[in-house]
């Protein structure tokens, strides 16, 4: 069928893929008018997507030790772009960011700067030469540039302890999507999510998650892209939403001074009995909040998201799979590329819900209508009795007021599609969407902590000794065990106390970002430097997270008068992290005339990789 | 001067014009959001424009132009080359 090797007839077999899911769409959507239920087509969506994804992961089985770390480093720019869009972008990106932008307006944005931004930190600073020093892990870059156990262990300690907080987020989010596109219960849903994720990468590695994160990927776009462009046209808001939503942006802008933002006192949203969790519009949808304490919150969010980013072991191994030095930096450009097509619909889908629900002229708008009346719709029914949606009559006239509207943040992507009159299908294609973002991203983190313990701990420091075949199999036993783990702490249900996605970003900016780019550009650093560094910075990282952290020693005064909270606290810890380590490194003895060859051998882009293509 | 320090010099002053253009688009212009949002891009209020898609976009382009900008640095100083 395919003339030459699997590598030259990829945008064949990929497009072949795309052609096929967009074919298995239009069967779901003639099913649908056939009279098969909503039940089976969600089904059907989830169940049939996550078989493609297994059969990836089981042709792409391996057994060699550079195939299965690395995907052989031969994975094409595109791809290895579209593959890092898909560990990148979280079950949250998918189903949470829209909701994000539509309840906290300007200041929660700071999110997309900052998780775009963050790649021109990757490209710049490490990723072409971490591709040179042909390491791979991060921790094994650590340990070989600075030398020795001791900082290899340091930094596989950062990786997983950002890497983990992470995980456990991504397989509750399989979880729920699981169960609800299956019917089934959630602990069962946490489990099913994690045999799917494990059927990924288990038997291939980095190659299979590779392959597999291309296919997420490109489920993942369309399902996001698909409504995005379909309710701009119905409701006249313009044939490209992304350049022409000016006037629906504006119309909200006097639809919110018409219906008044406002904002619930605790007592009232209690007495109404307002399930956990739901909000009601209470931030201008445009509008900047004035003042320096405003402008400092934002940017140091969009900061301590930038710099996480360039530390997030699990992005910068996807790195080490490129052919070359300069398909690396390429590399980078098209992962923010394709990266960049979902964030920045994200925006024009909190857009489009919005003005759906709350203009008057619109036939799907609710806000200014008799409850009666909304309660009687459909979609306002069936998310309420999930308790998605909530209707609380503050000032008891039997009209819907702005603030009387509660929802949860996942319904804007969730229910969108639904509430703008679109087929159920497209509800379904949302749910699979959701379910390849946060098992592609789940399996990306999964493999960063499995491949440290087992390259870094076992291989480097218990057994050097070990031949390929059981280096594999503890690889293995490792990524079953972290997953087990993983969807062990997330069935308790526990992730509420755990936090926020956020404080992956914090711990990796605190512990690793200037070990890593001084490792690069700065010869002098030593590795007692690195060793202070990362300790020091995830100590004072973390002591400052406990002390303001609400739920843990609550001391709220000191993030109330820095502006440095909870989801901030890598910006105390990186800068620990840098002083302590330059410091240090002045006081220590300069590293040899080897390490300096070296480091210098990393800068030229060309030549032969300082590490063997097996080690 | 070698080639290799000649080409780390170049390498280096690309980087700092880079990162100096992302620090544009990602901290200075929000230091003026609430200054710049009456200002209207494509009907859009403008800091709004710009957290929504304007910076993502100017990060787009600008690794795009960091990668094809080094390669011609690698290749003016001969290691332009393909290898592993």
């Amino acid at each position: 069928m395919f003339k030459g090797g699997f590598i030259q007839n990829l945008p064949r077999i990929y497009g072949l893929y795309t052609g096929g899911f967009l074919v298995f769409i239009i069967l779901m959507a003639i099913l649908e008018q056939g009279g098969v239920s909503k039940e089976a087509i969600g089904i059907m969506f989830v169940a049939f997507t996550v078989c493609i994804y297994a059969v990836i992961g089981w042709l792409s089985r391996t057994v060699q030790v550079d195939a299965y770390y690395v995907a052989g480093r031969q994975v094409p720019t595109v791809f290895n772009g579209m593959a890092t869009a898909a560990d990148w972008m979280s079950g949250a990106s998918f189903v949470a960011l829209a909701g994000g932008v539509y309840f906290g307006g300007y200041g929660y944005m700071a999110f997309l700067v900052g998780w775009t931004g963050g790649y021109v930190l990757v490209s710049t600073l490490l990723a072409p030469y971490l591709r040179k020093f042909g390491c791979y892990t991060v921790p094994d870059f650590i340990g070989t540039r600075y030398g020795g156990n001791g900082v290899r262990f340091c930094a596989v300690l950062v990786l997983v302890l950002a890497s983990f907080t992470y995980v456990t987020a991504q397989i509750n989010a399989t979880g729920t999507i699981a169960a609800r596109a299956l019917q089934i219960p959630f602990e069962l849903g946490v489990w099913v999510g994690l045999v799917s994720i494990l059927l990924c990468s288990m038997l291939g590695g980095m190659r299979a998650v590779t392959w597999t994160q291309v296919a997420q990927y490109i489920v993942l776009i369309i399902a996001y892209l698909i409504p995005v462009f379909w309710i701009s046209n119905r409701i006249g808001g313009g044939v490209f939403p992304h350049l022409m939503l000016g006037d629906e942006v504006a119309r909200i802008g006097a639809l919110e001074q018409q219906f008044g933002l406002v904002k619930n006192s605790a007592a009232d949203i209690k007495a109404a009995g307002v399930p956990g969790g739901l909000k009601s519009i209470a931030v201008s949808h445009t509008g900047v909040p004035e003042g320096g304490m405003a402008v400092w919150k934002y940017i140091s969010l969009a900061m301590c998201m930038m710099i996480g980013t360039a530390s997030l072991p699990h992005i910068l191994m996807r790195y080490f799979t490129t052919p070359s030095v300069k398909q690396a930096r390429k590399s980078v450009a098209w992962s923010l590329f394709f990266i960049f097509l979902l964030y920045s619909s994200a925006p024009m889908l909190a857009t489009l819900s919005k003005i759906s629900l709350m203009d008057p002229n619109l036939p799907t708008g609710i806000i200014g209508k008799p409850i009666s009346a909304v309660m009687a719709i459909d979609w306002v029914q069936a998310w309420s009795a999930q308790k998605q949606v909530f209707i609380a009559d503050f000032n008891g006239d039997g009209i819907l007021q702005l603030n009387e509207w509660f929802m949860r943040t996942g319904v804007v992507v969730l229910a969108t599609p639904e509430v703008a009159g679109l087929p159920y299908v497209i509800s379904g294609l949302v749910a699979a969407g959701g379910m390849a973002a946060a098992m592609s991203t789940a399996d990306g983190l999964v493999l960063a902590i499995a491949n440290a313990l087992s390259h870094d701990v076992y291989f480097k420091m218990v057994d050097p000794k070990a031949d390929v075949r059981k280096r594999l199999i503890v690889a293995r036993v490792l990524l079953v065990v972290i997953g087990a783990a993983g969807a062990y702490i997330a069935s308790m249900r526990i992730t509420s106390i755990l936090g926020a996605v956020a404080w992956a970003f914090d711990f990796a900016m605190s512990g690793l970002f200037f070990p890593l780019v001084l490792g690069v550009w700065w010869k002098r650093a030593t590795r007692e430097g690195a060793i202070a560094g990362m300790l020091s910075g995830l100590a004072a990282g973390t002591m400052y997270l406990v002390y303001v952290y609400p739920k843990f020693m609550g001391n709220t005064w000191l993030s109330d008068m820095t502006g440095i909270d909870h989801l901030r606290f890598g910006m105390i810890g990186a800068p620990v992290c840098l002083v302590v380590m330059v410091i240090v490194s002045l006081m220590t003895k300069a590293p040899d005339a080897a390490t300096q060859r070296m480091v210098e051998e990393t800068r030229v882009p060309s030549g032969r990789a300082i590490l063997g293509k097996q080690h | 001067m070698s080639n290799k320090e000649k080409h780390w010099e170049k390498t280096k002053n690309h980087m700092i014009i880079t990162l100096a253009i992302w620090f544009f688009f990602s901290t200075v212009i929000f230091m003026f959001g609430a200054e710049i949002n009456s200002a209207s891009f494509l009907g859009y209020p403008l800091a709004y424009y710009m957290t929504a898609q304007g910076s993502l976009l100017a990060f787009v382009l600008l690794i795009f132009w960091f990668a094809n900008r080094q390669e011609k640095i690698d290749e003016e100083c001969g290691f332009g080359g393909e290898d592993d």
